[in-house]
C-alpha cells in the first residue's frame, strides 16, 4: 500500500527551526511504521535520523510521536495507523536531530531514585527467598524498558522538567515494593520532594503511552500512598 | 573532524550483558571506559527471553556435570570441554549472584528461584528433559540487562553512550605486542575519540544481520570481530551459525524455546507432531540445529503449512491460558501484534530465524584473545559474549547458554583485565592513530553521487547468505556465496553516503556497519566451504555425516593482506566425554 509519511525534520547544522517533509513510501499493511521510516532512510533520504535497534519493542530506542501519540515505531503496524502517518520527536526533551532527542536528562532523573537493589545483609551462598506473591507485587514495573514514552507524554513534565517523571517513579516502584530491598524509605523521601510524585495530576497519559502495558499511573499512586502511609 | 583524546587503564567495547558484567568486575579496580554504540539498555541481551541454565536443583535433581555433558553433546563435540565444565560449574554462582544483584527471578512456592525445561538440557546424560533454566517470565534477558545496568549505575561506571568503536591500535601494529587504544565515532557530533589504554575487552555481540530473516537487532553487525580481523586477529569457527526454529514467519522475531519448554508443540500441515520422528526421547525439545533442519525437511517434503506450504506451526492452544499469561506473556503479545492472531486459540506460523554465532573472536577461559593455533595470547586484549568463541558452544549452542556465557565470561574477562592493568601504564598510541579512520569516514562521505547504495548491497548480501550459506549448504552453494561476497565487497568500495552532515549521521553508521557485515560473511563462507562434514549448525548436503577423524578441530580464519582468507585449524580440547552419535 501507498503511504504518506509526514515527518518533522530539524537539523541544527542546517535549519533554524523545524520543518515538515512528506515522503511517499510503498509498504505492506502489516509492516511496522519503523519499516516505513527505513524505506525513507535507505532509499529516499539518507539524512533522516531516528534511533532503532531490536525492531520488536524490547529495546526502547524508537519511541516517537506517531499521529499525535507516543508510540514505539517498531510495535505499531501501518494498517493500524492508516495511509497518512505523521511522525514527530518526543516532546519535552531537546531535539538533537529529526526524531532523535537528548536522553541525558531522562537518564539523570532515572538515577536520582537510586535504581538498584539496596540490601546490606549477607545473603550467604544461596538466593534470598521471595515468595511468588512477594515477587508478583512489583512484577508490572520490572517490565520498563526506559524508552521515555511515558515521561514525555506527561503534560506536567512538558511544563516542568524538574519533575522526575513517570519512568523514574516506575523504576523506584520496582524497588520500593521488592521485599528484598532496604532503601524504600530513602526513595520515598526522594519522591516526596518538590520534584517528586506530588507533581502527578493523574492525567493517565503515561499509562496510555507505555508500550509495555505497565499501569504507570497506578504505580505512581501506589508510591504516593506509601509516602502517606509507610506501614 | 575533531579528534578528542582520552586515557583510561581499560576500555570495554559494548554494553550488553558481557560488557556490563565485565564493567562491574573492573569497577573500583581500574579506570575503565565502557564505550557502546547504543545506550546500554538498548543492547540485544534485553531481547533474550527464555532463561539461564544452572544446575541449582531447585525443582528437580540436577548436577553441573550433567549440564556440562549436555553442553558438549549439544555442541556436537566441538566444544572445548574444560571451558564447558568451567561455565556449567560457575553457572550456579552466577545465577545466585544475579539474584543478589536484584534480578527478579520467578519463584517456587518455597521462594527459591524457579526453573523450567529447555531444549537439549537433560537429566543424567540424556535420560529425559530436566528443569534447569532459571527465568523471569519470558523476559529473562531484559531482567539481566536491567539488573547489570543498575549495578553499573550503583558503581558509577564511566559510559560513553552512542560512541561506535571503529578501530583498535596495537603496539607497533602487532597484536602480539599489546593493546594501545581504540578509536570511536561519536554519533551525536561526528567527532572521533581516541582512547589510550593498556587493555580492551570486546563485547559487541553477534552479527545475525548477515542473513535476511533474523532474530537479531539491526545493530548486530559484527563490529568487534570485523575490526579486529582487519588488524590480524583470527576468527574461530565462523562456519557455525545457529538458526532458531521458532522465529515469527517472515519477520524472524524470536519466539522463545520456553514456549516448547512450557509444553508447546511443533506441527506440520497434517497436524502431526513431527519431532517425534526426529528425536523420539526429547521430541520438540531437541537442540535447535536439529529442530530447524527437521522443520525445513518437513517443508521440503510438502508438509509445510499455509497456501504456499512454506512454514510450520507452533501450537500452544492446549496450554492453560493462565500459563501463557504468566510464563509467556511477551511472546504471546508479539504474536498478537505482528501476526494478528491469538496464541491461546490459533496455531502460530513460524520459520527458522538466524539467531546466534557460535564462532567469533578466539579466547581462552580467561577471555584473553588467542592469535593462532598455538594459543598465543594477545596481551591486554579480551573478548566475551557472542562476539567471542571460547569455545563453550562448539558447533551448536544450547538454549539459555548464551546468557550464561555472557555472565560467566564477562566476569572472568573483567577480572583478568583488571589484574592485567595493575601497575601497567598504557603503552602509548602509534603516531597518527585515528587518521585512517578519519580517512575512511571522509571517503564514505565523499563518494560520488549515484554510486553504490548501502541498503542495496546489504539487502543483496542478506539474500545471498540466506539462500546459499544458511541451514543447508553445499560446495556449489558456498562457492556461489563466496563469489557473491567478493562481488559485494568490490561494490562496497564505491559506496557513497548522501548525508553530508556530522550529527547523528546514521547513513554513515550503517555504511561502516555494512563493512563489518561483509567481513564476517566472508570469513563464515570460507570456513564453511572448507569444512567437508556436517556438525551442529553447519550442515553440508554433500557431506551429511560428522567426520571426527578429520574434523574434530576448530577453524581459524585469517584476513590476508590481499583481502583473501587463509584458514588454519586447532584441535578441540577434549575431556571426559567421548564423541558419540548425537541422538535425542
Amino acid at each position: 500500500m501507498d503511504v504518506s509519511l509526514r515527518i518533522k525534520r530539524f537539523d541544527p547544522e542546517k535549519d533554524r527551526r523545524p520543518h515538515w517533509e512528506t515522503y511517499r513510501v510503498e509498504v505492506e499493511p502489516t509492516d511496522r511504521v519503523l519499516d516505513a521510516l527505513h524505506q525513507v532512510r535507505w532509499y529516499q533520504d539518507g539524512t533522516l535520523a531516528f534511533r532503532r535497534s531490536c525492531a520488536h519493542g524490547v529495546c526502547g530506542s524508537d519511541a516517537m510521536v506517531i499521529n499525535g501519540q507516543n508510540r514505539l515505531a517498531c510495535v505499531l503496524l501501518v494498517q493500524d495507523v492508516g495511509t497518512s502517518i505523521t511522525v514527530e520527536p518526543l516532546r519535552g526533551l531537546p531535539v538533537l536531530k529529526d526524531l532523535v532527542v537528548d536522553m541525558d536528562a531522562f537518564f539523570a532523573q532515572y538515577r536520582t531514585v537510586l535504581p538498584w537493589l539496596h540490601n546490606d545483609g549477607d545473603p550467604g551462598e544461596t538466593e534470598r527467598r521471595q515468595s511468588p506473591e512477594q515477587r508478583a507485587r512489583f512484577d508490572d514495573t520490572t517490565k520498563c524498558i526506559l524508552c521515555a514514552a511515558c515521561t514525555t507524554s506527561c503534560p506536567i513534565y512538558w511544563a516542568n522538567d524538574t519533575y522526575v517523571g513517570p519512568a523514574a517513579i516506575v523504576n523506584a516502584h520496582r524497588f520500593i515494593f521488592d521485599s528484598r530491598d532496604e532503601a524504600g524509605e530513602e526513595r520515598l523521601h526522594i519522591l516526596d520532594a518538590q520534584s517528586g510524585v506530588w507533581r502527578c495530576r493523574t492525567a493517565f497519559n503515561c499509562t496510555d503511552a507505555c508500550p509495555r502495558g505497565i499501569k504507570v499511573t497506578q504505580a505512581i499512586q501506589e508510591v504516593k500512598r506509601a509516602i502517606v502511609d509507610p506501614g | 573532524m575533531e579528534i578528542h583524546r582520552h586515557r583510561f587503564d581499560a576500555v570495554i567495547v559494548g554494553a550488553g550483558g558481557a560488557g556490563l558484567r565485565a564493567a562491574i568486575e573492573t569497577a573500583g579496580k581500574c579506570r575503565t571506559a565502557v564505550i557502546s554504540k547504543l545506550y546500554p539498555t538498548r543492547s540485544h541481551t534485553g531481547a533474550a527471553q527464555g532463561g539461564m541454565c544452572a544446575a541449582l536443583a531447585n525443582v528437580e535433581e540436577d548436577s553441573w556435570e550433567w549440564h556440562a555433558f549436555d553442553t558438549v553433546k549439544g555442541g556436537d563435540y566441538l566444544v572445548d570441554q574444560p571451558a564447558a565444565q568451567i561455565m556449567c560449574r560457575e553457572a550456579v554462582d552466577a545465577v545466585i549472584e544475579l539474584e543478589h544483584f536484584g534480578l527478579p527471578f520467578n519463584r517456587t512456592p518455597e521462594g527459591k528461584i524457579d526453573q523450567r525445561r529447555f531444549g537439549g538440557h537433560t537429566r543424567n546424560h540424556g535420560e529425559a528433559p530436566v528443569k534447569r533454566a532459571c527465568y523471569a517470565a519470558d523476559r529473562t534477558g531484559h531482567m539481566i540487562l536491567q539488573t547489570l545496568y543498575q549495578q553499573c549505575v550503583a558503581r558509577g561506571v564511566a559510559f560513553f553512550d552512542e560512541f561506535q568503536v571503529l578501530d583498535v591500535a596495537f603496539v607497533d601494529g602487532d597484536p602480539r605486542r599489546g593493546v594501545a587504544g581504540v578509536v570511536a565515532h561519536e554519533l551525536a557530533t561526528g567527532d572521533l575519540h581516541v582512547f589510550e589504554c593498556a587493555a580492551a575487552l570486546f563485547a559487541t555481540g553477534g552479527f545475525g544481520r548477515i542473513f535476511k530473516v533474523s532474530s537479531n537487532a539491526h545493530t548486530l553487525t559484527g563490529d568487534g570481530p570485523g575490526l579486529l580481523w582487519r588488524r590480524g586477529v583470527p576468527l574461530e569457527d565462523m562456519e557455525f551459525f545457529q538458526f532458531h526454529p521458532t522465529g515469527i514467519n517472515k519477520l524472524g522475531i524470536l519466539l522463545s524455546e520456553a514456549a516448547r519448554g512450557e509444553g508447546g508443540i511443533l506441527r506440520n500441515a497434517d497436524g502431526e507432531r513431527f519431532m517425534e520422528r526426529y528425536a523420539p526421547t526429547v521430541k520438540d525439545l531437541a537442540p535447535r540445529d536439529m529442530v530447524s533442519r527437521a522443520m525445513l525437511l518437513e517443508i521440503k517434503d510438502g508438509r509445510g503449512c499455509g497456501p504456499d506450504k512454506d512454514y510450520i506451526h507452533l501450537d500452544l492452544t492446549h496450554l492453560p491460558p493462565e500459563q501463557i499469561d504468566e510464563k509467556l506473556p511477551d511472546i504471546a503479545e508479539f504474536v498478537r501484534t505482528y501476526q494478528g492472531i491469538e496464541p491461546k486459540t490459533d496455531l502460530i506460523p513460524i520459520q527458522p530465524t538466524a539467531h546466534y554465532a557460535m564462532g567469533g573472536i578466539p579466547t581462552n577461559v580467561s577471555a584473553e584473545v588467542i592469535l593462532d593455533a598455538a594459543d598465543t595470547v594477545a596481551p591486554g586484549l579480551y573478548a566475551a559474549g557472542e562476539c567471542a568463541c571460547v569455545s563453550v558452544h562448539g558447533a551448536n549452542r544450547l538454549g539459555t547458554n548464551s546468557l550464561l556465557d555472557i555472565v560467566v565470561f564477562g566476569r572472568r574477562g573483567g577480572a583478568a583485565m583488571a589484574e592485567y592493568v595493575q601497575g601497567r601504564e598504557p603503552a602509548g598510541l602509534p603516531a597518527g592513530f585515528g587518521e585512517e579512520t578519519r580517512r575512511t569516514i571522509e571517503g564514505l562521505l565523499g563518494g560520488p553521487a549515484g554510486a553504490a547504495r548501502v541498503a542495496d548491497i546489504r539487502a543483496e548480501l542478506q539474500e545471498e547468505m540466506t539462500e546459499k550459506a544458511s541451514v543447508f549448504r553445499t560446495d556449489e552453494s558456498l562457492r556461489a556465496a563466496a563469489a557473491a561476497v567478493d562481488r559485494l565487497r568490490e561494490r562496497y568500495r564505491g559506496v557513497a553516503v548522501a548525508d553530508q552532515g556530522r550529527r547523528f549521521n546514521y547513513e554513515l553508521s550503517e555504511a561502516l556497519e555494512l563493512g563489518y557485515l561483509l567481513d564476517v560473511a566472508q570469513a563464515l563462507v570460507a570456513a564453511a566451504l572448507a569444512r567437508t562434514e556436517s556438525r551442529g549448525g553447519h550442515f553440508r548436503d554433500d557431506h551429511p555425516l560428522r567426520d571426527d577423524a578429520n574434523w574434530m578441530r576448530h577453524s581459524l580464519a585469517f584476513r590476508q593482506p590481499d583481502g583473501t582468507v587463509r584458514l588454519d585449524y586447532k584441535p578441540v580440547v577434549g575431556g571426559p566425554y567421548l564423541p558419540m552419535e548425537r541422538k535425542y
